[in-house]
């Protein structure tokens, strides 16, 4: 952390080489690193006005990643705060324009990192309108595309909790937090073969069938979630030190989320109803049986309280999912256009899962034309009429919102993600300003972002 | 739509038939360069018109001319005497969905109505085109009634729409005079309506109005997209870079800016960087 102080008429003469003066059109400068806050403090002793600015982040452990909080302080109260972002910027969008479209899914599932299922849908939603298959999406396909977004809003909710609290403290929220993160992780891997950063939604269906078990293992977890989940209102919501430091904290009501463009559980903390799942339902979220949770206190504690509700929920939607899952065994999970859909099922061998035995004598042995239609598919991909198409889903954060153009070709001509953590951290200053400092730490983990994703 | 219904209409067969237009102009023209839209590509464009509206079903029979954006050319990505594969003098126009006509069809209507009798007089020269592709509405603006129509839009009870999803910029080199364009996403909560606005820029004017004043959530959206392609958002409050270093040259995310990369030695073989390997185009 470093800190900078101007001050109108400085006339004390430093020669410390590592806290040089500079003169300044505001006056003069000290730059400090060390610890030689003496000599600063006699430098800024007698000015007429201090103004304290200081860099939080965008190493600081309390800022969701690299985030970087520009404070301006008058003692501990805030009265100018900005967010510096860019830091994990890694050129995501430019580098799926030289990609086919379904490759497109591997680098767009990391963005958002905590909820990478999110990330592939809205991706997956906005070329499916385009190909206008749509309505080809098979039953199966969708029920297991519900099912894995709905347990990534329990693994990315409990996240959001979990650092939430142990950025004010409560280190055991953090603990049983990740200890029930991993279980979804569990079932993450066990469906799509790895944690995170899948790419398993893809364009047409998914990537993969569900392994054997898998609906066994997922009844498990939703019993126990059944158990654990208590837990945390028992630590929390009744906690005077949890409620002392949240409630009242980075206020915002209806009218500032409209304008600011929030949404998620920041907006449902003002008591409005709006999820993108019950309004503008998609993928069949009209036909599942579950509440849209809101409250109506507006700040931290609500928004905290609303994603603890919102996992119950998606646990019921999950349980819905598991069983028409069990209706739906053997049905396809991709699209049956062989021009789109993937050539190929993965199998497991004696070395973990890997290329299909059965598809590679088929196409090496058996057929020619095989041969040539999973070669052409593979590496040049299929071709997406022109236009443009809005993709949106309901992630953990709020509206994601993926804006795919097509110039006819095999690859994305533009693809280009509306990420709500995006979004939702313009409003780290309306509510910061006036606060304290240890305030906005709340604030901000109050809107859950995630660089990743603000970055991409 | 079934595999079958595909392999008639869309996809292959439909490019086939703009190859086959295309070929017979370039036999025609020898190997000069077509100029899109210039009277030689006249029948070209035609036909590309009715292919695209014979597979899109959302867009009446009877729309006008589509907005050609691009030329693609040969197949794999190879230029000159590079290319070996007999596909070198293949030319196909790149063709957005045009212009719908009445009716749109649902609420489109309305909103057209409702629009057009705000802006009043301005209702003409505000809305270039109104498109109608995969059940999502656009409407094409003249920059200068940018503002205007996003104020009416968001105040007007029977419009309402409160929210800016976001703004995304798009890039379209050879859509000369036209090239950059930026996207506005807005949303309607009161009536659960989405809408799709569209302005473009020349490059060598690159000014767009800004909507901060009216969308504050358009602030960091309006400055990624000057970040990355370069459009300046007259009004806006502190239009500097925001994802890319402050003092980066250029605008990435433009056609025209290189991808970047190097080549990886992988037992043996050189794997070129992305942006030079084949491409299918």
């Amino acid at each position: 952390m470093s800190q900078t102080t101007s001050s109108g008429t400085g006339s004390t003469r430093l020669t410390d080489p590592y806290a040089p003066q500079q003169e300044t059109t505001a006056g003069p400068v000290f730059t400090v690193t060390g610890q030689d806050w003496d000599s600063v403090v006699a430098g800024a002793a007698d000015a007429e006005e201090e103004r304290v600015v200081v860099n939080m982040g965008p190493q600081h452990p309390s800022t969701h990643g690299v985030l970087r909080l520009v404070l301006e302080l008058e003692g501990e109260t805030v009265t100018e705060a900005r967010c510096g972002i860019g830091y994990l910027h890694t050129g995501i969008e430019k580098n799926m324009e030289f990609r086919t479209w379904t490759q497109g899914t591997t680098f767009c599932t990391r963005m958002d990192y905590l909820s990478p299922f999110y990330n592939e849908a809205a991706y997956a939603m906005g070329i499916e309108r385009l190909l206008d298959i749509e309505d080809d999406v098979p039953e199966r396909a969708q029920v297991m595309r519900v099912l894995l977004m709905e347990l990534n809003r329990i693994s990315s909710h409990l996240v959001a909790i979990a650092t939430g609290g142990m950025e004010i403290g409560a280190l055991t929220v953090m603990t049983i937090g990740f200890r029930e993160r991993e279980l979804v992780l569990d079932l993450f891997e066990l469906i799509t073969g790895l944690r995170m950063n899948h790419a398993f939604i893809r364009p047409g269906g998914v990537a993969q069938d569900m392994p054997p078990g898998a609906l066994e293992q997922i009844r498990e977890f939703v019993k126990l979630m059944n158990k654990r989940l208590p837990e945390y209102a028992a630590f929390c919501n009744a906690n005077p030190v949890f409620k002392g430091r949240l409630s009242g904290v980075g206020h915002l009501d209806l009218a500032g989320c409209l304008a600011l463009g929030i949404t998620g559980p920041v907006l449902r903390s003002t008591g409005y109803a709006w999820d993108l799942r019950r309004t503008q339902p998609y993928w069949g979220y009209d036909t599942y049986d579950f509440d849209v949770v809101t409250w109506d206190t507006e700040d931290a504690y609500g928004r905290f309280r609303i994603r603890l509700e919102e996992m119950w929920q998606s646990l019921r939607i999950v349980e819905q999912c598991a069983d028409r899952l069990a209706g739906l065994e053997g049905a396809p999970v991709v699209v049956a256009d062989k021009k789109i859909a993937w050539p190929a099922q993965l199998a497991v061998g004696s070395d973990g899962m890997g290329n299909s035995l059965d598809h590679i004598r088929h196409i090496m042995g058996e057929s020619m034309e095989a041969l040539i239609h999973h070669f052409k598919l593979v590496t040049e991909g299929f071709r997406v009429p022109a236009g443009q198409a809005y993709g949106v889903v309901e992630s953990p954060r709020g509206e994601l919102a993926c804006h795919v153009v097509s110039d006819g070709g095999t690859r994305p001509y533009r693809a280009h993600f509306r990420d709500p953590s995006f979004v939702n951290l313009q409003a780290t200053s309306v509510m910061a300003e006036g606060g304290m400092v240890a305030d906005i730490i709340v604030a901000v983990a109050s809107l859950d972002p995630v660089m990743g994703g603000v970055d991409r | 739509m079934t595999p079958a219904d595909r392999e008639g209409t869309g996809g292959d067969s439909e490019e086939q038939g703009l190859h086959d237009a295309v070929r017979t102009e370039e036999a025609g023209t020898d190997a000069a360069e077509p100029q899109v839209g210039t009277s030689p590509q006249g029948p070209e464009r035609d036909l590309g018109v009715q292919e695209q509206m014979r597979e899109n079903t959302v867009v009446p029979a009877t729309a006008s001319p589509l907005e050609v954006v691009s030329v693609r050319e040969g197949m794999f990505g190879v230029d000159g005497t590079g290319d070996t594969s007999g596909y070198g003098g293949l030319r196909r126009p790149v063709v957005m969905p045009g212009a719908a006509e009445r009716p749109y069809g649902g609420w489109f209507d309305e909103v057209a109505d409702r629009l057009a009798m705000l802006l009043g007089g301005a209702a003409n020269r505000a809305v270039e085109q109104v498109v109608v592709h995969r059940g999502e509405l656009t409407l094409h603006l003249r920059r200068e009634h940018l503002v205007e129509t996003v104020r009416h839009l968001r105040d007007d009870a029977h419009l309402r729409f409160e929210h800016c999803s976001g703004v995304s910029g798009v890039h379209f080199p050879a859509d000369e005079g036209r090239e950059l364009h930026a996207v506005y996403h807005l949303l309607s909560m009161t009536h659960n309506r989405r809408l799709r606005l569209e302005v473009s820029a020349p490059d060598a004017d690159p000014h767009v109005p800004s909507v901060v004043a009216v969308y504050p959530t358009a602030d960091w959206h309006e400055r990624e997209t000057y970040d990355f392609f370069g459009l300046v958002f007259d009004g806006h409050p502190s239009l500097t870079r925001i994802l890319m270093p402050d003092d980066w040259p250029g605008h990435p995310q433009r056609k025209d800016y290189p991808l970047g990369g190097i080549p990886v030695e992988y037992k043996g073989a050189t794997i070129p960087p992305p942006d030079t390997r084949r491409s299918y185009g």
